[in-house]
Order: structure tokens, then C-alpha cells, then sequence
């Protein structure tokens, strides 16, 4: 394009010539209003976040836990999400060793600031052996994995299946202490949330002795 | 602005106050360029209703949704229950409901044609690339639409399902958890995300689906329809009546209006027969989880989304940590291949970008785990050696998780994301991937129909794969169809001009009836 085209274009009479001060001052404007408009995003945007009433729902929960009986499950809501407390009986303590090799990450050792507090990270995923605290949501996207502790071949789980978790979105299974299988599509055991032992059979589940 | 036109004082009233509003307004030029004077060709067949018939669908969802609104409550503790109360309650309510339901099926039924039309006859070739990505953009609006509305009953598919997909947001690397916190407004789905979800799905992404409606119809309506023989019927060489319109069109009204009120009088018999007799659709329109109401505490035994997104949730579900390895191992032979053409500079850029795209895709565990299944114990050793080379960084901020990432690539559920926004971001490429020399399937190579005949079927089984539980034979078909779907796409500009092309005919082929 020519420069007489281009200057009639933005309404300046051909031969006329352009007024840089001007047009400085035109782009200075501009983008100071951009600047300003762009900053009126922020409130808007930030209007998205959790509100105060949200985040203040996260209070730890009390249980008492006396009633759950060998090879039985308790969930209790914490933070809006489920947290299972299952009771392991020794012959389902017994199997989690065997199957280490078939696990991502048997030890625990993958995010475990996030996923293992220093006082779940051993072969069992807990406090007492038998005890299992667990958020049961799968790493994946968030399902709530399906009771499968009955060992054995059944729909969806393969034949040696030692009994754990099945989730029913994406196929992701975990042993009977949240730990996650290989080649699942779920990278992550299940969270073990913060929790301690207020007495024998009541568990505070949020908070832990460090906080 | 155009000249004042002064009338006769003894023209007819009427004649009289459209001239009014004509010089005040464009009405009548209006009309004339999108109606009486839009010149379509002559030949279109039943493919082209369905443009028409997604317009009408637009309508009933606008007018039904408006109506829906005023019983419905967008609140956890009243929604499933407003939602009943309307089932029951209000007069003609189950009605108003069903269509819309309804109605959000039809849409895709409707929309899948219009664009495998558009796929069929060439319809995205130059110069209607940006008539195909409106159209494009159109349907990514309707699939946050559709997901977005499915929310609002709050039943166990409505809540399980916003939660897989919010927190597929969650996977993207360094962003993704503050990215879904901010979608969902909580740390779990709730009451602020299914208030937003109502406010998106009733008047922010209507607005934005309006506004592309008419480019896309604006766009059209600049450069002409398309027909079933590719053949520009308003081309520099095609013929012209002596008032300059072309010999091969006819005025849009009123020969495709009464044209199309045919197709929409069997288009409303087959909707009316679902809304009376099958809304649900035997749990494939309304699944029947969501007629429990949300429960944060229980997964469903088995969640799939609504039909129209299944073959895309197959794809996510294909990109297993193995899965993801194999496509980094394809990328490296992608660009060995690709390099052999480029010269200087170009060429080893394309190969470190592919070995780092492969790293990222997790290539090194993969070899780990193949090799695992032939020898388990130098399977373990590499994976431990691996774990080693990650530690020295593991603690450190950014620079620790990107050397992660390389060493153990990316969680294999991101690029599962990646695959299935990749299904639907490739469609708006399609006019740059088509090489064919012809526009439309009739002058293709015979091979080209069965390779979109193979399309189509892909898609059906993925589509139907995606509504079952996740099973290893599913999984692996699911695997091969994916890399069809993307073969099909990221291949075309070679095959798409193989074979033996037929002769396109001056003019459109066209037999009065």
C-alpha cells in the first residue's frame, strides 16, 4: 500500500501529512485504557475463586469408630469428599506384601507430602495396621472408587484379584491399602488425609499431631 | 449510507411505510441478499436439510430453556427437586422439559450430519474456510453447552460426570489444580460450581453460540453455498442469466424455504415420536443414574457421558501410560520422517522437539515396562535407575518437576486430555489438510469413499465403546481407533491426493424432478 492509499484511508487527506505527535499521544492512550480495562478482569475472575464459606467448611471431623467390625467400611464426609475407614482383617494384611511387584508405587513414595503423612508410610498405608484412612477418590479424575474386597475372578478385575478398590470410571484398581495398580490410569495411591487417634475408637480426621 | 428514496404519495400505505423503514433501516435489502435474492444451487440433496434443521433446533432449545428457567432453581439443596416439580407439577412441564432434553440430542444427531456433509462434499475448501470454522467454533459452544446443562439436574450422572471433567482440567501440568479450583469455585463440585454452570449455560454461551450463528450464516451467505459436485456455481466462468444470477441457483425463497419445510415436517414427526413415546431413549438421551439425585459420597457403578461425547471420551480413555509411550515412539518416527525433507536449522529442531514431545509422553518408563514384560528384572532395574536419574531434582521448584516430566513424562491422563480436545481442535485444520485436487467425494477416487466409509464406522465404535465399561479388548480397540481418527486427519495431505481422480463437470449435474 502506498503512502497517500494508507493516509486516505485513516481519513487524512492525500498529500496531508501525519501528525506523529498526535498519533503518540493516540497509542499512549490506548494502551493506558487497555491497561485499565484489562485490570477490570481481575475482580471478575477472581469472583471464580472458592469464597470465604468454602474454605471454611475444611473444620476435622470426629468418629468414633467402635462399631466397624473386621472387613468392614465407614465413610465419613470430610471437605465435601468421602473418607473411607475400612478395617482390615490379618488375612487381607497378609496379602498386601505379596503383591508389591504389581504396584506403581508400593512404598508410598510418589508426592508424599501430598498423598502419605510421614505416619502412613509403611506397608499398610496407616496409623494401626488394621486401620485404613483413606479420601476415596481416585487419582484419576475424581470418581469414587466401588467396594471389591471379595478375592477372586470377577467382572472387570482380573482372576488373582486379591480384593481392593475398583474405580468404575476408568478401570483404576488399588489393594486393600489405596495403593494403585501398574498400568492404570490413575497415577496416585488414594490420599491418606491427616488424621490421629483421639482415644482407642474415636479418629480425628483433618488435623494430625504435627498441626 | 445509502440515497434517500422519495415515492409517489399515492403509493399504497403499505409500499409507503416500507419505503419508510427502508431508508431508516435495511430491511428489504436485507431480505432480498439472505432471502429472496440469495441464489443456492440448484442441486442440493437430503444432505443439505440439516443446516436448516439445526437452526430450528437452536430455537426450540432457546424458547424451551427460557421457560425452564422460570421453575428451576440453581441451587444444590432445590435443583433435583425443582427439576421433578417440573416433571410432575407444572401444567405441560414434563413437556417443555422433555423437549429440551430431547432437543439437546437432536441437536448433535443434526449437527454430525451438517458436518459430515460439509466433510462428504468439500464444503471447508476455498473460499468457505471461515464458514467451516464458525461452524467449528458452533460446535465447541455446543459441546460446553451441552456439558454445562447436564449439571443443572443434579442427579448422580450430572454430578460424577462435571466431576471427571473438571478435573481433567486438573492434569494440565503446573496450572491444573488452581485451573479447576477456580472452574469448580470449591474444593469438590457444589453449589458454586452448579450456580456458575447455570449462569454459563442459560446466557453466557447462548450469547457467544448467537453471535457465531450469524458469522457463520454471514460468511456463507458472502461466498455462496457449496453443492454435491464441488462445482462454483458463482464463479468467475459459471454461467449468468442477464440480470447477472447465476443459471445454476435459485433464489433461497421460496424454493428452498417450501423445500425445507418438508424436511422439517419429518424432522418435528421423528422428535414428537421421541418426546411422546421414548424421551429417555433407553438411557441414552436421559440416562437413568440421573435419576437418583447427586450423592458427593458415591460414584455410580458406572458413569458415561451422554451419547454425543462417547467417541471422545474413548479417546481419553485410550491414552493409557503405554498408549502414550507408543505415540511418543510415533512422534520420533513422524519426525525422522518429516526431517529427511527439511534442510539446515529445521532439521534438528524437529527432531529435539520430537524427543522432547516423546520424553514428555512418558517414552523412557514405557521402554521400562516392555522391556519388564520380556525380562521383569531389568524391567525393574531400568524403572529404579530411572527414579534415581529424577531424585537430585526432585525438590527443586519448576526446574525439579520439568526434569521429572522428562524422565517419568507426564501423568498419561493430561495427554489423554490432549487427545480428546486434539479430536475436536483438528477439525478447524481441516480446510488446510485437504490436498485433493476436487471438492466433493463424487469425483474422488473410489478408495477415498471407503476411507470415509471407515471414518464413519470408527467413529460409531468409539462412540459406542465409550458408553460401556472400561474393559483390556475395549481398550485396545479404542487404542486403534484413535490413531485412526488421527491418521485419517494428520495423513490427509498425502492421501487426500492419491488415486485417480474422475473429470469435474462446468456445471453442476442436476436432473428436474
Amino acid at each position: 500500500m502506498t503512502q497517500a492509499s494508507e493516509a486516505s484511508v485513516n481519513g487524512v487527506p492525500p498529500g496531508a501529512s501525519v501528525d506523529k505527535d498526535k498519533r503518540n499521544w493516540l497509542v499512549t492512550t490506548c494502551v493506558v485504557g487497555g491497561a485499565g480495562v484489562a485490570a477490570t478482569a481481575v475482580p471478575f475472575v477472581s469472583t471464580f475463586q472458592p469464597s470465604e464459606k468454602a474454605k471454611a467448611a475444611g473444620a476435622a471431623v470426629e468418629v468414633d469408630i467402635s462399631g466397624v467390625k473386621p472387613g468392614e467400611k465407614i465413610t465419613v464426609e470430610w471437605r465435601g469428599k468421602p473418607v473411607w475407614i475400612v478395617k482390615r482383617t490379618p488375612a487381607q494384611l497378609a496379602e498386601l506384601p505379596k503383591i508389591d511387584p504389581l504396584l506403581a508405587d508400593p512404598k508410598s513414595e510418589r508426592k508424599p507430602d501430598e498423598l502419605t503423612p510421614e505416619y502412613a508410610r509403611n506397608e499398610n498405608r496407616s496409623i494401626k495396621p488394621e486401620t485404613l484412612v483413606v479420601v476415596g477418590i481416585c487419582s484419576h479424575l475424581g470418581c469414587s472408587p466401588s467396594d471389591k474386597f471379595q478375592p477372586g475372578a470377577q467382572p472387570s478385575l482380573p482372576d488373582d484379584w486379591a480384593g481392593g478398590f475398583l474405580c468404575p470410571c476408568h478401570g483404576s484398581t488399588f489393594d486393600m491399602a489405596g495403593r494403585v495398580y501398574k498400568n492404570k490410569p490413575a497415577p496416585d495411591n488414594l490420599e491418606v488425609p491427616p488424621h490421629m487417634y483421639l482415644s482407642d475408637t474415636r479418629l480425628l480426621i483433618g488435623e494430625d499431631k504435627k498441626a | 449510507m445509502a440515497e434517500f428514496k422519495e415515492i409517489s404519495p399515492d403509493a399504497p400505505i403499505a409500499v409507503k411505510a416500507m419505503n419508510w423503514i427502508d431508508n431508516r433501516f435495511p430491511a428489504s435489502k436485507l431480505y432480498k441478499e439472505h432471502m429472496s435474492e440469495y441464489y443456492a444451487p440448484k442441486n442440493f440433496n437430503f444432505w443439505y436439510i440439516f443446516g436448516s434443521l439445526a437452526m430450528l433446533v437452536l430455537v426450540i432449545q432457546i424458547v424451551t430453556g427460557i421457560f425452564l428457567t422460570m421453575n428451576y432453581k440453581p441451587d444444590a439443596a432445590l435443583a433435583f427437586g425443582s427439576v421433578e416439580y417440573i416433571m410432575r407439577d407444572v401444567p405441560w412441564g414434563w413437556l417443555i422439559r422433555y423437549m429440551h432434553s430431547t432437543g439437546a440430542s437432536a441437536f448433535f444427531v443434526v449437527v454430525y450430519l451438517h458436518m459430515f456433509r460439509g466433510l462428504l462434499y468439500g464444503s471447508y475448501r476455498k473460499p468457505r474456510e471461515l464458514v467451516w470454522i464458525f461452524g467449528c467454533a458452533i460446535f465447541l459452544c455446543l459441546m460446553a453447552e451441552a456439558f454445562m446443562g447436564y449439571l443443572l439436574p443434579w442427579g448422580q450422572m450430572s454430578y460424577w460426570g462435571a466431576q471427571v471433567i473438571v478435573n481433567l482440567f486438573a492434569a494440565i501440568p503446573f496450572i491444573g489444580p488452581d485451573l479447576a479450583l477456580l472452574i469448580r469455585g470449591d474444593y469438590v463440585v457444589g453449589d458454586a460450581t452448579l450456580n456458575r454452570f447455570f449462569a454459563f449455560h442459560v446466557i453466557a454461551v447462548p450469547l457467544v453460540l448467537l453471535g457465531l450463528v450469524a458469522a457463520h450464516i454471514i460468511a456463507l451467505h458472502e461466498v455462496g453455498s457449496n453443492n454435491p459436485d464441488g462445482v462454483e456455481i458463482k464463479g468467475p466462468n459459471a454461467p449468468k442469466d442477464a440480470a447477472g444470477h447465476p443459471v445454476d441457483g435459485i433464489p433461497f425463497h421460496p424454493y428452498y424455504t417450501v423445500h425445507d419445510i418438508f424436511g422439517v415436517s419429518m424432522f418435528l414427526m421423528i422428535f414428537s415420536a421421541i418426546i411422546f413415546f421414548a424421551p429417555e431413549f433407553g438411557g441414552y438421551f436421559l440416562e437413568y443414574n440421573n435419576f437418583i439425585p447427586a450423592d458427593p459420597l458415591k460414584t455410580p457403578a458406572h458413569i458415561a457421558p451422554v451419547w454425543y461425547f462417547t467417541p471422545y471420551y474413548s479417546m481419553l480413555r485410550a491414552i493409557t501410560g503405554e498408549m502414550a509411550g507408543a505415540l511418543g515412539i510415533i512422534a520420533i518416527v513422524a519426525a525422522v520422517l518429516a526431517a529427511r525433507k527439511l534442510s539446515g536449522i529445521f532439521k534438528p529442531a524437529v527432531l529435539v522437539i520430537a524427543i522432547g514431545a516423546a520424553l514428555l509422553l512418558g517414552l523412557l518408563p514405557s521402554i521400562a515396562n516392555w522391556i519388564g514384560l520380556i525380562a521383569p528384572s531389568a524391567g525393574t532395574g531400568i524403572a529404579h535407575g530411572l527414579d534415581a536419574l529424577a531424585k537430585p531434582l526432585a525438590g527443586v521448584p519448576f526446574l525439579g518437576e520439568l526434569w521429572g516430566m522428562m524422565i517419568k513424562g507426564i501423568d498419561a491422563k493430561f495427554w489423554g486430555v490432549v487427545v480428546m480436545g486434539g479430536a475436536v481442535i483438528i477439525l478447524f485444520f481441516l480446510p488446510w489438510l485437504d490436498h485433493s485436487p476436487v471438492k466433493s467425494i463424487r469425483y474422488r477416487p473410489d478408495w477415498h469413499k471407503y476411507m470415509y466409509g471407515i471414518f464413519v464406522v470408527n467413529f460409531l465404535v468409539l462412540g459406542y465403546l465409550g458408553v460401556q465399561p472400561p474393559s483390556a479388548i475395549g481398550e485396545r480397540v479404542s487404542q486403534l481407533g484413535t490413531l485412526f481418527y488421527f491418521g485419517f486427519f494428520l495423513l490427509m495431505p498425502w492421501w487426500s491426493q492419491m488415486g485417480t481422480f474422475k473429470p469435474v463437470p462446468d456445471r453442476v449435474v442436476f436432473h428436474a424432478h
